[in-house]
């Protein structure tokens, strides 16, 4: 496959330019991970080894890994239910996230959650969260509170295209410019909200970024298969929000190869597989990522294919240690819902809190 | 001991809070510059400014939701709607995210928010304003829900509220409001009432009436009535807080009296009363010598014409016709 440059080349900005080798090569690693993580919950998935919904992100893969790669120690990230690439990116870790998935105690939410709602507020990610548009207001309360304890950081909050109608989004973006909020609404735009198109389902002009404009906030539009492209304009988001404490939306297209999720009969019905095969072929960011970095002479095929070996052995490793893993106890089910009563406080204590017979 | 208006103990109990804890912030509509729809927060923008008192625009999701992605990160925003009937344009962020987002992270994330606002019918403003949803609230774990009748309980449940560590939704009255009562003195030393304790407001032999809020006022006027003109002896317990509920205190005050009546402004149907009815036939099944009875918003929208609404309402009268229905008259 040949690498198309967009144009212009963002290689040569700043926040680019700054990558060093082993930095471009984690990229690469982060990108070969979501890959491989995915592919390797498919087994299991049809094995019935994992319950419920499964969004998987495969070809998505450059707008997490470009966006989080610029994060720093008081930038956080929310997003909805295809989720499982913005962990990795987070660094939460293949084990707690496949555990998560098999619904296995040792799993990040103690397998209370599922693959739509992975969490580590220890490493700023904020989840993974099922209604669509419902993280909005979080991720925007997430700004507020960083700049309410006057932390120099910002909330990067995605959404899909689809979550664009939503009223939440609106309302928080409404009070995200009002308040001056230091967060940035990714939109990553695959081109279907479920099994609609863009154009059956969202009233625009030229793009859906462009809504900001009412609001009088700043935006721009984004070639998601250009990593040097998506971490050159997000960057400006970023430095927007961490100097102006001011918000952006970025719309990020991209396209998912597989359905709205894994239940999603109709995938190859409302787009046809010569649109999925085109992108496949011509526009796959874990590959257009290698290819650039061959081409640039940073990876070759060889050291591109130990990173994906090892990507392919972690996952199968995280596999087989949430298979093994043991189920939640059934008296987990009351663990989590008050902070009180999990610690035991005199409030904790106070009143009946659970009303089972 | 000195006297304050329902409205200025909560307003009192956010000033303390204010003073004591950095991260406490109040935002709502008309909160800060307008000083309250209904003046609660009156004065407070003028002493604590912008940053700790917030107005926002009318988008309930919008704010709310942000509320409780600042108390992520350890933000404790205290939220005002100026009317708990607007819940329903909030109820995505009131329930989905605010009850749960604790338990589907394992644990990870914690809400420590007070969301509250007025909560009562009575005031001919219609079927959208006059929802009564504490017993729809309490319905979700992961929330808790109170509800004060006196402007000492408002004030220490608001504190205890504040400090504590869970979503807590405060319901309020305006009805309430402008009444007046006794509240102990700052200077006396911090004044907080926990959740999950039930006041004993009238101590009696007959009968038990379980109520909350508003409707423990009328509970007491009634009570007045029963023993002057029947000789009958009623205990009244005031929940002020649904979840957690002070069950112990309920089942205590039937094992002893063996009557109860419910006193309770939500609708019937799956409403706060009917949870203490299961839970009184659960526990102290033996000891009652009569069905239990309630007093409930009669089961309809809620009406605007002034003429009727009350009667819509439980009423003084009512909570008497429903005891002498299940107690014997003594005079």
């Amino acid at each position: 496959m040949n690498m198309t440059p967009t144009s212009p080349d963002y290689s040569g900005y700043d926040i680019n330019k700054s990558l060093t080798p082993e930095d471009k090569i984690e990229i690469y690693r982060t990108l070969t991970r979501m890959r491989r993580f995915e592919q390797g919950t498919q087994k299991p998935y049809s094995q019935g080894k994992m319950g419920g919904f499964l969004h998987l992100y495969i070809g998505q893969e450059s707008v997490a890994a470009g966006t989080i790669s610029l994060c720093g120690e008081n930038d956080h990230v929310i997003t909805a239910y295809r989720c499982h690439a913005h962990a990795l990116a987070c660094g939460m870790t293949m084990n707690e996230c496949m555990a998560e998935l098999f619904g296995k105690y040792s799993g990040s939410s103690k397998g209370k959650g599922g693959s739509m709602h992975l969490f580590a507020p220890d490493k700023n990610f904020w989840g993974g969260h099922g209604i669509v548009g419902g993280q909005t207001p979080l991720g925007l309360g997430l700004g507020y509170g960083l700049k309410y304890k006057g932390l120099k950081g910002c909330c990067l909050c995605y959404l899909g295209d689809g979550a664009i109608n939503q009223g939440a989004f609106h309302e928080s973006l409404n009070i995200a410019e009002l308040h001056d909020i230091p967060v940035i609404f990714i939109i990553e735009n695959n081109g279907y909200s479920m099994g609609t198109s863009q154009k059956r389902s969202s009233a625009y002009k030229d793009c859906l970024a462009q809504r900001a404009d009412a609001y009088d906030m700043a935006w721009d539009v984004v070639n998601g298969e250009d990593i040097y492209e998506v971490r050159a304009k997000t960057q400006k988001a970023i430095d927007r929000a961490h100097n102006e404490s001011k918000p952006t939306v970025l719309e990020i297209t991209t396209y998912r190869y597989f359905g709205h999720s894994v239940a999603d009969a109709n995938h190859k019905k409302y787009r046809t597989p010569e649109e999925i095969a085109q992108y496949k072929k011509l526009h796959d960011p874990v590959n257009l990522w290698k290819t650039r970095m061959i081409e640039e002479g940073i990876l070759t095929e060889e050291s591109a294919k130990e990173i994906d070996t090892q990507a392919k052995q972690e996952v199968a490793q995280s596999v087989a240690f949430a298979d093994a893993a043991e189920a939640p106890p059934l008296s987990s089910i009351f663990d989590d819902v008050y902070w009180e009563v999990d610690n035991n406080t005199e409030a904790g204590n106070t009143g009946r809190h659970f009303f089972n017979d | 001991m000195r006297e304050l208006l329902y409205r200025h103990a909560i307003r009192e109990a956010f000033d303390e809070e204010l003073t004591r804890d950095e991260n406490v912030v109040i935002m709502g509509e008309e909160v800060a510059q307008y000083n309250g729809a209904y003046k609660v927060t009156e004065g407070l923008w003028d002493k604590w400014g912008d940053k700790r008192i917030v107005d926002t625009p009318i988008s309930e999701a919008g704010f709310i939701g942000m509320g409780i992605g600042a108390s992520m990160l350890g933000i404790r925003p205290v939220m005002e709607l100026m009317f708990w009937s607007f819940h329903s344009v909030a109820f995505d962020q009131l329930v989905n995210n605010a009850a749960n987002v604790r338990y589907m992270s394992g644990g990870k994330c914690n809400c420590p928010i007070v969301v509250r606002g007025p909560a009562n019918g009575g005031t001919n403003v219609g079927a959208t304003h006059s929802h009564t949803p504490e017993g729809l609230f309490a319905a979700f774990p992961g929330l808790k829900v109170v509800s004060p009748a006196t402007p000492a309980d408002a004030k220490g449940l608001m504190k205890s509220a504040i400090r504590d560590n869970d979503p807590v939704y405060v319901m309020e009255n305006t009805l309430l409001y402008g009444m007046s009562g006794p509240v102990p003195d700052p200077a006396e030393g911090d004044f907080t009432i926990p959740l999950g304790v039930a006041d004993i407001k009238r101590e009696g032999t007959d009968v038990t009436l379980v109520s909350h809020g508003r409707s423990t006022l009328h509970a007491i006027d009634a009570a007045e009535i029963l023993q002057s003109q029947h000789g009958i002896s009623a205990e009244i317990v005031d929940l002020r807080s649904i979840r957690p509920l002070d069950q112990d205190a309920i089942i205590n005050s039937v094992k002893k009296t063996n009557r109860a009546v419910m006193v309770d402004e939500s609708k019937p149907f799956c409403g706060v009363s009917a949870q203490i009815i299961t839970l009184i036939q659960e526990h102290a099944f033996d000891y009652l010598d009569a069905p239990i009875r309630r007093v409930t918003t009669l089961d309809a929208p809620a009406i605007y014409a002034p003429a009727i609404e009350n009667e819509q309402l439980p009423t003084v009268a009512k909570i008497v016709e429903k005891v002498l229905s299940i107690t014997p008259a003594k005079a």
